[in-house]
């Protein structure tokens, strides 16, 4: 067997799966595996392939990823049950860079499954409240039926501003409705060298999104976005997440704004 | 350490090398060819001097040596995943200085682009010794003297090849023992192509703005492009793979993992779950390679990708020509020329 060979994956059980919606399901595997907040991981099924996932939670001995049924990997890790392996190889990616947000006025805003990349951050915060000046977390799904994390989501609200928002309810829904940009004029912020935003979701979201805190004069290097690419090997060698001289998997996920704007696909 | 050696003893020595090397070079592939009784140029195991092509240029680099186009990164059964040996036998390769040039480029990405490196490639890598062609006058679509990969002094050994012997120059000592028995002692040191028939002028990378990546003057090749992906499996540098997983049995638990060569022109290329993608169109897929080639390559770390061999010219089916893109680039770039489509 060779030495240092980041291509092979070790096994991890499922030690637990919540489901989120009908269609994302969180998988809590056991592993020692200590990542930053931001990172993914290449998970597999041999046999059926490989892809990269973002780590939405970990802790002790453990790490959870929201996984999505959108393809034919995800469709058969669906199929899995507690006591499965996963396969996994990782940490890759570089992360968001925590120790820069502590004492500032923190704003993150999570389109549907963006949400799980930033989980992590926001589980943080809400156990250190008191690390952040304030938290204002803007939240926004398609439907009611797509809001993850929804029981988590009420817990933070005792703790954190949080702004949850669907494109388009349905007659039982009582909450906000329209996208995330509509509600982003509405974030008080008191003192823009003080605050640092982070947005996370499909590229169009992040796109409108950050216009719209550039609008509030919010300089762009406070604006924090992670980007979504297929990656086949996470280590700077395969080429599919490569935008310019740019390796998604090794400078990214996690972009600032300023570097994120130049990034042409 | 420099030899003339008869052509018949240059076999010999390539018989007794035999024992301890595969070796490559550039030969006929007979009625192989793109259209019906014609041949193709191509690597493949070579036996004697008179097997080596020299008159025409090889359809496809290579890279596939070192960097096949598919290959199993470990087998799995349903509890372990077990790695492939390596293949035992040392390699040579009878190249031209473009190539080795090329392959510095895949060691680049495969060697020193993020914190590992590629074990699969580095164990193929490092059995391999350049056997460099000798090459002063290219082929009509060779620009290799524009992009600085038209000399090398990074080979076991290097060879003239005359009419009925071969000058030799041996770095490699590890090779002396084959040689050292065999003809006359003469100094020979390789001569490299002055100027090519091709040229092409490189806009400065830093001049190149996101306004060039908007430019018109890709939709031509939006227009012309069928997205075969041929530049790309004959281009020496390419390096994109995908990860493929296959099983063998019925019950599916037992198959392996390998990878297989990307294109970045192929649909497909950027698709995630859910089949969003980037760069639908030819042109935005064109801009994209030619961006890596010549520029953006070179940013990160600081030379260029494209060594100017021209495969891409020979094989595209449109008879697009990447050289004539760079030499466009550069007057929109340089001379802020803007009319020319």
């Amino acid at each position: 067997m060779m030495k240092n060979n980041p291509y092979l994956p070790v096994s991890a059980p499922i030690t637990k799966i919540t489901k989120e919606t009908d269609i994302d399901y969180t998988f809590r595997l056991a592993c020692d595996i200590k990542p930053q907040n931001g990172q993914f991981l290449e998970v597999s099924i041999p046999r059926v392939g490989e892809a990269p996932i973002s780590i939405s939670d970990f802790g002790d001995g453990y790490i959870d990823m929201t996984i999505r049924r959108v393809g034919k990997l995800t469709n058969d890790i669906h199929e899995l049950k507690v006591g499965d392996k996963l396969f996994i190889r990782g940490p890759y990616g570089n992360g968001f860079p925590l120790e820069q947000y502590k004492g500032k006025h923190l704003i993150i805003a999570a389109g549907g499954t963006g949400l799980a990349p930033v989980k992590s951050i926001i589980n943080y915060f809400y156990k250190n409240i008191d690390e952040l000046k304030r938290f204002d977390l803007l939240i926004g799904f398609k439907s009611p039926k797509d809001v993850l994390f929804e029981d988590e989501i009420n817990k933070w609200k005792e703790k954190i501003n949080v702004t949850l928002t669907v494109d388009k309810g349905d007659e039982n829904w009582e909450g906000n409705t329209g996208l995330i940009t509509k509600y982003v004029p509405d974030i008080k912020i008191d003192n823009m060298k003080d605050t640092e935003v982070i947005i996370v979701g499909p590229p169009i979201m992040m796109k409108f999104t950050s216009m719209e805190f550039l609008k509030l004069n919010v300089p762009e290097k406070k604006i924090w976005v992670s980007f979504e690419r297929k990656m086949s090997c996470g280590i700077g060698k395969c080429g599919h997440c490569k935008i310019d001289e740019t390796y998604v998997c090794l400078e990214g996920p996690v972009f600032n704004y300023t570097k994120a704007k130049d990034l042409i696909d | 350490m420099g030899y003339q050696l008869l052509n018949k003893d240059f076999n010999d020595i390539l018989n007794q090398l035999k024992s301890e090397y595969k070796i490559y070079g550039p030969k006929r592939f007979e009625n192989k060819g793109r259209f019906s009784d014609t041949d193709v140029i191509g690597y493949g195991e070579i036996d004697k001097l008179e097997d080596i092509v020299l008159d025409e240029k090889t359809y496809f680099s290579p890279k596939e040596i070192i960097y096949p186009i598919r290959q199993t990164l470990f087998y799995f059964t349903e509890d372990e995943v077990k790695v492939p040996d390596a293949p035992e036998d040392k390699v040579i390769v009878f190249l031209r200085p473009c190539d080795i040039n090329g392959i510095k480029r895949l060691d680049t990405i495969f060697l020193e682009n993020g914190p590992y490196k590629d074990v699969y490639y580095e164990r193929l890598r490092e059995k391999v010794k350049f056997f460099m062609i000798e090459c002063t006058e290219g082929f009509d679509s060779c620009f290799c003297v524009s992009m600085n990969s038209n000399k090398t002094h990074d080979y076991a050994v290097a060879i003239r090849f005359n009419e009925e012997n071969v000058l030799i120059d041996l770095k490699d000592r590890d090779l002396l023992e084959y040689f050292e028995n065999y003809g006359k002692a003469e100094e020979f040191t390789p001569e490299y192509i002055k100027e090519n028939k091709a040229k092409v002028s490189i806009p400065y990378p830093e001049k190149v703005t996101n306004e060039m990546f908007e430019h018109e003057v890709w939709q031509e090749y939006t227009r012309r492009c069928i997205g075969c992906g041929r530049c790309n499996t004959s281009c020496i540098t390419c390096s994109c793979f995908t990860m493929q997983d296959v099983y063998y049995d019925a019950n599916k638990k037992v198959g392996e993992r390998r990878r297989v060569w990307a294109s970045c022109q192929i649909d497909v290329f950027t698709n995630m779950a859910g089949g969003h993608g980037f760069r639908e169109k030819q042109g935005q897929r064109m801009r994209f390679k030619t961006m890596h080639k010549i520029n953006d390559f070179y940013k990160r770390f600081g030379f260029h990708m494209c060594v100017g061999c021209g495969r891409c010219d020979d094989v595209c089916p449109e008879y697009i020509s990447f050289s004539k893109c760079i030499n466009k680039l550069y007057s929109i770039v340089e001379e802020g020329n803007n009319d020319e489509k």
